[in-house]
Formats: structure tokens, C-alpha cells, sequence
């Protein structure tokens, strides 16, 4: 049975977070970096929220390692899909 | 335990799921998750690679609010919050606490999806015709519509599921376990808005 001892307060913690990186994407979108940074860090950042709601409210960090493997394959398929749609991306 | 009972026990009781014994339903779960996020993974993709491909892409946040999105991410982001709390609610058999926490999981998901209706009716009658893009001249409008939309008819499933889960719970058919499984469910719906956020509104 899963564990009810995670508490409350480390739910609202990670709240906090997932807050705090929201905040900063819109910042740093209103901010008018350069292209290239902008799109770095909105990736940084989505990723980083990603994975918090995956690994404590989806409870990854505390499951089987398979598991979180099984929930990884998608992201390492697309990434697949970018990779082998290369040819029709960058025509030459 | 009599005889019997031990032997139907062993006849009948199926064996835990290796990966997630607390249900197997809670595997089921996680497998059409990782299915859905392939759907959703091809169609960012191929979002991705129409906009990189396009000459005059409109810029994302002079047509769209992201304001009103940026807000719409925080009531699926609070309400994940909520639905994690309803999960620990039900696991110390605190049932009022559940209620409210499932009943606000609820609330958050159609406020979403008002905000959605409300956006797209906007989009729709004024900012995309006065920015010139229609279906018919801009892939933008269809590759957004579709994602955005998509992700809201998984988002009023999720609302409807979560009904349900509340019902059954109150009716004594459902327990703490068929809760974990609809929160799974839920924070899926959550972290691909987070994903499309960034890559639809604000890249």
C-alpha cells in the first residue's frame, strides 16, 4: 500500500516550486532574451516541472525503478521520432 | 482462515502486479499513460516540425494570452496539489477531507476548461481575424486548435472520471487505491499542459 507518510507540507513545497518556475517562464518570455536562451531555459524549466509532477505527484521517485522506465520510453520514442524525421527537417 | 477460504483464496486472489503492487489497475494506468503521451509526443513533434518548416510563423504570445494561460497552468498545477491531498485524505479514511479535496480537484478542472472556452471563443471571433489568420491560410490556427484542444477533451474526461471516483467512493464501491489510479491520471493531464505551455505559448 502506498505510503500516506508523505506528508502535506512536502506537497506544498514542491507547489511552491512548479510556482516559482512558472513565474520565471513568464519572465523570462516578457524579458526579450535572445532566441536561443529563451528557448534553453523554457526547456530547462518545463522539463524541471515535468519531472516534479512525475516524480512526487505521480509518485515516481518512490516506485519500482521499472516503472519509471516504462513512463520514460515515450519521451526517448519522440525524441526518436525528431532524430529519424532529421532528413525532412533539414532538406538538403 | 478455514480450509476453504484458503484454498478459494489461492484459487481466486490474482497475484500482485511485480511493478505496482498496490493494484493492477495502478499498472494499467501508467501503461495507457505512457501510450497517451505518445500521442501527444507525435503531435508536438509534428507541430514542432511544421513551425520550424513555416516561412511566417505567427509569434505565439502577439496572438495568444499567455497571461490568461500562464493562469490557467496554475489552476491545473494547484489542483494537481489538491488531488494529491485527496489521495492522503482517503488513505487515513478521512472522507470529509477527501470530499473537499476531490470536489475542488473537480471545480479546477472546469474552471480550466471555462477559461479554455473563453479563450478560444476570443481567439476565434477577434485575435485571430484581426491578426489575418484563419483554417484555411494558417497551419498555426489548426496545429494549435487541435493540440489545445485535445489536451481539453482529456481534461473534461478527467473531469468526468474524477466525478465518478467521487461517487463511487461516497457509495462505498471505490477505496483509496481507485484514487491513486484517477490521480495518476490527472497529473498526466497536468504535466502535458505544463509541456504545451512552453512549447505552444511561450517558445
Amino acid at each position: 500500500m502506498t505510503s500516506a507518510a508523505h506528508s502535506a507540507s512536502t506537497y506544498i513545497k514542491i507547489f511552491y516550486v512548479l510556482l516559482v518556475l512558472t513565474v520565471a517562464e513568464l519572465a523570462v518570455v516578457y524579458m526579450g532574451l535572445p532566441k536561443l536562451f529563451l528557448a534553453g531555459a523554457l526547456v530547462v524549466f518545463a522539463v524541471w516541472k515535468a519531472a516534479l509532477v512525475a516524480m512526487h505527484f505521480m509518485h515516481l521517485k518512490f516506485e519500482k525503478r521499472t516503472l519509471a522506465v516504462v513512463a520514460l520510453v515515450p519521451f526517448v520514442l519522440c525524441v526518436f521520432l525528431i532524430l529519424m524525421l532529421m532528413p525532412d527537417i533539414f532538406p538538403h | 482462515m478455514s480450509e476453504a477460504a484458503v484454498m478459494h483464496h489461492a484459487v481466486v486472489e490474482p497475484q500482485e502486479s511485480p511493478l505496482t503492487p498496490e493494484s493492477w489497475g495502478k499498472l494499467g494506468m501508467w501503461l495507457f499513460l505512457a501510450g497517451d503521451a505518445m500521442s501527444f509526443g507525435c503531435l508536438i513533434v509534428g507541430y514542432g516540425i511544421l513551425r520550424h518548416a513555416s516561412s511566417n510563423w505567427p509569434v505565439p504570445k502577439e496572438v495568444l494570452g499567455i497571461n490568461l494561460t500562464a493562469f490557467m497552468t496554475f489552476l491545473l498545477i494547484v489542483s494537481s496539489v489538491w488531488m494529491v491531498l485527496a489521495l492522503a485524505a482517503i488513505q487515513e479514511n478521512n472522507k470529509p477531507k477527501f470530499n473537499k479535496f476531490l470536489g475542488l480537484v473537480i471545480l479546477g478542472g472546469l474552471m480550466f476548461l471555462g477559461c479554455q472556452a473563453y479563450e478560444w471563443t476570443h481567439l476565434l471571433t477577434h485575435r485571430l481575424p484581426e491578426a489575418g489568420i484563419s483554417f484555411s491560410n494558417s497551419l498555426f490556427a489548426t496545429t494549435f486548435f487541435i493540440l489545445t484542444g485535445f489536451h481539453g477533451m482529456h481534461v473534461t474526461g478527467g473531469v468526468i472520471y474524477n466525478t465518478c471516483v467521487l461517487a463511487a467512493v461516497n457509495r462505498g464501491r471505490y477505496e483509496a487505491k481507485h484514487v491513486e489510479i484517477a490521480g495518476l491520471y490527472w497529473h498526466f493531464v497536468d504535466l502535458v499542459w505544463i509541456l504545451i505551455f512552453t512549447f505552444v505559448y511561450l517558445l
